[in-house]
C-alpha cells in the first residue's frame, strides 16, 4: 500500500521535471533582471560619485587696503588680486601666455568667492588670507584621476607646465578635494566645476506638486464618477476605451498640445513649472483614472451593499466606504503616474523647459528647467567633467524617485484597512 | 418534520388570510432585460412573524427579497412591474426615497458584511448617517441597546473598538444584525443569514429570530428547509419565477396544496 506514494512513475516524473525546469527558468530571469540593473545602478554610482567631491586651490591674497574701499567692498577688483596672488605664488611665471595657463587652474567663480569672503569678513582687508578657491575642471578631472599624463605630457586640457604647477601645489599641501557642497545648492553653469543640481531640482519639485495638484483630484474624481456613478452603456464604453488609448499616447504629443493651447492660445509663461506641471498632468491622468477605478472595482461589493442596505445614499456609500478601501490603490496608481512624469523630458522641451537656467525658480510662474532636462543638457555637453555631473544628477533622480516610492508605501500602510 | 401524501383535493390557489399586513405585494414582475425572473407574485407579509421563502436555486426569491427594499435598483437591467404596499405606500412611487426605505427596511446578507471598522462604528454608522442620535451618550446607549437586541453584547462588549472584521463568521452576522437594527426598521430582510456559518452559530442566529420577530416584521430567504420549519410561521415556495404556494409553515410542510411544493419539500426537486 505504501509503494502507492513512493512509487515514481514516469508520467509522475515528467510533471516534476517540467515544475523544476519553470522554477529554474524563473530563476534565470530574475538572475538576469538583478543583473542589469545591478550593471546600470553600478555604472552611474561610480561615475557619478566623483561628481559629489570638488577640487580646491589654496592661494594667499594679499587684501590690500588701498583697493578695497570699506564703505563698499563690493566694487574693488577681486579677479585681479586673485591674479596677483597666483603670480606671486609662482613668480618664474613670466610670459604673457604662460600667466593665461595658470590663471586657468582656478575657476572663473574665483573673483566671486574672494568678494564674499570680504563681505563675511571685514577685518580681513589689510591682510594676507588663505583662501581656497575652486578649481578649474579640467584640474578637478586631472586630481580626480579622470584624466591621465599621456604620451605627450599632456593630461586633458592641461599641457605640461600647468602639470607642474598642480604637482608643486601638491607638494605644498595647497590642493585638497572637499565634498561639493555647490552641486546642490547652486543652480546650472557652463563652467562645469559650477554646475550644480538645484535649480533643476526645484523645478522639477514644483512641476510635480502642479502636476500632482491637478491630476490627483481630478482623476480620482473622475474615476469614482464613472466606476460608481454612470451607468453601463455605449457613452460609458466610448469614455474607458478614449481613456486607455490616452494612457498610451507618446509624451510628446501632450508636449505638442501644451505648445499649442496653453502657451500659445491661453499665453501661459513659457518655460514655467505651471505649464510643465499641466501637460504632465494631463498625461498621468489617464494613469491615475485607470488605477483608481481598478482599485475601486476591486473593494467587494458586500461592503457597498452593507452601506446602502441601512440607507446611506450613493455619495455615503462611496466617500465612506468604498473610496477609503480604494485609497491605496489610487495612491499607487498616481506614484507611479507621478513617477512617470518626474523621469518625462520631451513634453517639457516642447514648452521650453529646456532653457538654461541658473536661477533658481522662485515660484510656479518663473522659468525653470527639470532634472530628466538637465541630465539631456548635460549629457550633452562636450566638457569631460560634465560626464561625471550627468551621472550625479541621474543619482539624485533616482533618489528623488526611491524617496517618493517610499512615501507611498508609508501612505498606504497608513490606509490600509482589512476587508 | 412529518410529511404527508399529496393530497390533490386541496385547493392549488395559495389563499391565506393575513390581518393587517405590513407589506402586500400586488402582480409583481420582474425582468433582468429581456428574462422575465418573477411572475405575476402576489402575497401578504404579516407583522410579527417570520416568513420564509424557499425554493430551489434561481427561483426568484433572492430577487423577491431584494425588491421589497428596491436592492434590485443597483442592477442596470432590471425592470419591477406591480405594487409592493409598505405601509399602503407603493414603494416603487417615483414620489418615494430609496434612502428612507432602506432605513425603514433593514437587510442582513448571505455573507457577513461587517464595515472595516470598529465594532462601535458599525453599529453606530447608521445611527450618524440616519441623525438619530443628539448626543454621545445617547449613541453609546442605543449601540448597546442594539448589540443586546442582536445577542452579541456579552461577547462585544470590552472591544468595541476593535474592527468588526475580527471577530467570528456567527459573530460578524450578528453584528451586522445590530447595525440594521440599529436604525430601528419596521421590516428585516435576510438572505440565507445562516448559509456561511456552522450549526452552533445558525441556532444563535435563529434563537435571535425568534427574539426579534416580536418587534419586526421578519423575512428569510433560506436554502435549509428544516431551517424554514424552524424559524418560520409563514412560507412561501418559489418555483421557476412563480410563487407556487404560500401558507402557514407547518400546513406547507405537512399538507402541500401542489405537487412542485410536495416534491421539493421531499427532495425530489431541487
Amino acid at each position: 500500500m505504501t509503494e502507492t506514494f513512493t512509487r515514481k512513475t514516469p508520467e509522475l516524473a515528467r510533471r516534476h521535471a517540467g515544475e523544476k525546469r519553470f522554477q529554474w527558468l524563473g530563476k534565470a530571469a530574475i538572475t538576469i533582471a538583478i543583473g542589469f540593473l545591478l550593471v546600470m545602478v553600478g555604472t552611474i554610482s561610480w561615475m557619478g560619485v566623483g561628481a559629489f567631491k570638488q577640487t580646491q586651490i589654496a592661494l594667499d591674497v594679499y587684501l590690500d587696503p588701498q583697493e578695497i574701499d570699506t564703505a563698499a567692498p563690493n566694487k574693488a577688483d577681486y579677479g585681479a588680486m586673485v591674479k596677483k596672488a597666483q603670480r606671486s605664488k609662482f613668480s618664474d611665471v613670466k610670459k604673457h601666455n604662460d600667466k593665461r595657463k595658470l590663471y586657468k587652474l582656478l575657476s572663473s567663480q574665483a573673483a566671486f568667492t574672494l568678494q564674499h569672503q570680504v563681505a563675511d569678513n571685514p577685518e580681513l582687508i589689510g591682510q594676507t588670507a588663505k583662501i581656497w578657491f575652486i578649481a578649474s575642471d579640467d584640474v578637478d578631472m586631472f586630481i580626480k584621476g579622470n584624466t591621465n599624463v599621456d604620451d605627450s605630457g599632456n593630461a586633458g586640457k592641461l599641457d605640461k607646465k600647468q602639470l607642474q604647477w598642480i604637482a608643486a601645489l601638491k607638494s605644498t599641501g595647497d590642493i585638497r578635494t572637499r565634498f561639493n557642497s555647490s552641486f546642490f545648492l547652486s543652480g546650472d553653469s557652463r563652467e562645469p566645476e559650477l554646475a550644480g543640481i538645484l535649480s533643476a531640482f526645484t523645478g522639477t519639485v514644483l512641476t510635480l506638486a502642479v502636476c500632482f495638484a491637478l491630476s490627483f483630484p481630478v482623476g480620482i474624481l473622475a474615476a469614482i464618477y464613472l466606476e460608481e456613478f454612470t451607468p453601463k452603456n455605449r457613452w460609458s464604453d466610448l469614455i474607458e476605451v478614449n481613456i486607455n488609448n490616452l494612457a498610451a499616447v507618446p509624451s510628446i504629443v501632450f508636449g505638442l498640445l501644451g505648445l499649442s493651447v496653453f502657451l500659445n492660445t491661453f499665453g501661459l509663461p513659457r518655460s514655467s513649472p505651471l505649464v510643465g506641471g499641466m501637460v504632465l498632468g494631463l498625461m498621468t491622468l489617464p494613469t491615475i483614472i485607470i488605477a483608481s477605478r481598478a482599485a475601486l472595482r476591486a473593494v467587494p461589493p458586500s461592503i457597498r451593499q452593507a452601506a446602502l442596505g441601512i440607507g446611506a445614499t450613493q455619495i455615503q456609500t462611496v466617500f465612506h466606504h468604498v473610496a477609503p478601501l480604494a485609497m491605496p490603490g489610487m495612491l499607487t496608481g498616481a506614484i507611479i503616474g507621478m513617477a512617470r512624469a518626474l523621469g518625462e523630458t520631451a513634453p517639457l522641451l516642447m514648452i521650453g523647459m529646456v532653457a538654461f537656467i541658473v536661477d533658481v525658480p522662485g515660484s510656479v510662474l518663473q522659468p525653470a528647467t527639470a532634472l530628466p532636462v538637465q541630465i539631456f543638457l548635460w549629457a550633452d555637453s562636450p566638457e569631460r567633467a560634465f560626464l561625471e555631473k550627468t551621472s550625479a544628477a541621474i543619482i539624485v533622480l533616482i533618489v528623488f524617485l526611491i524617496f517618493m516610492n517610499l512615501i507611498a508605501i508609508i501612505l498606504r500602510h497608513k490606509y490600509r484597512q482589512r476587508f | 418534520m412529518t410529511l404527508q401524501t399529496f393530497n390533490p383535493e386541496i385547493s392549488t390557489e395559495p389563499v391565506i388570510e393575513i390581518k393587517q399586513p405590513v407589506i402586500t405585494v400586488k402582480d409583481v414582475n420582474v425582468f433582468y432585460g429581456d428574462k422575465q425572473a418573477l411572475k405575476n407574485i402576489s402575497l401578504d407579509i404579516p407583522k410579527n412573524k417570520v416568513t420564509s421563502l424557499i425554493g430551489p436555486s434561481g427561483c426568484g426569491k433572492t430577487t423577491f427579497l431584494k425588491c421589497i427594499n428596491r436592492m434590485n435598483d443597483l442592477i442596470d437591467i432590471c425592470r419591477v412591474e406591480g405594487e409592493i404596499l409598505v405601509g399602503g405606500q407603493d414603494i416603487y412611487d417615483p414620489a418615494v426615497d430609496v434612502v428612507a426605505l432602506r432605513a425603514h427596511i433593514g437587510m442582513v446578507f448571505q455573507k457577513p458584511n461587517p464595515f472595516p471598522k470598529s465594532i462601535f462604528e458599525n453599529v453606530a454608522y447608521g445611527m450618524r448617517i440616519h441623525n438619530l442620535t443628539n448626543s454621545k451618550s445617547e449613541l453609546g446607549d442605543r449601540v448597546e441597546s442594539a448589540l443586546r437586541g442582536a445577542a452579541i453584547w456579552e461577547e462585544v462588549r470590552d472591544r468595541l473598538d476593535q474592527p468588526g472584521t475580527s471577530l467570528s463568521g456567527g459573530q460578524q452576522q450578528r453584528l451586522c444584525i445590530a447595525r440594521a437594527i440599529a436604525v430601528e426598521p419596521k421590516i428585516i430582510l435576510m438572505d440565507e443569514p445562516a448559509s456561511a456559518l456552522d450549526p452552533i452559530a445558525t441556532a444563535k442566529i435563529e434563537e435571535l429570530m425568534d427574539e426579534l420577530r416580536k418587534n419586526y416584521a421578519i423575512v428569510i430567504v433560506t436554502h435549509s428547509m428544516q431551517q424554514a420549519a424552524r424559524v418560520s410561521q409563514f412560507t412561501a415556495f418559489f418555483h421557476m419565477g412563480e410563487l407556487v404556494e404560500h401558507g402557514k409553515t407547518d400546513k406547507i410542510f405537512t399538507s402541500p396544496g401542489d405537487e412542485r411544493t410536495q416534491n421539493y419539500i421531499t427532495g425530489r426537486i431541487g
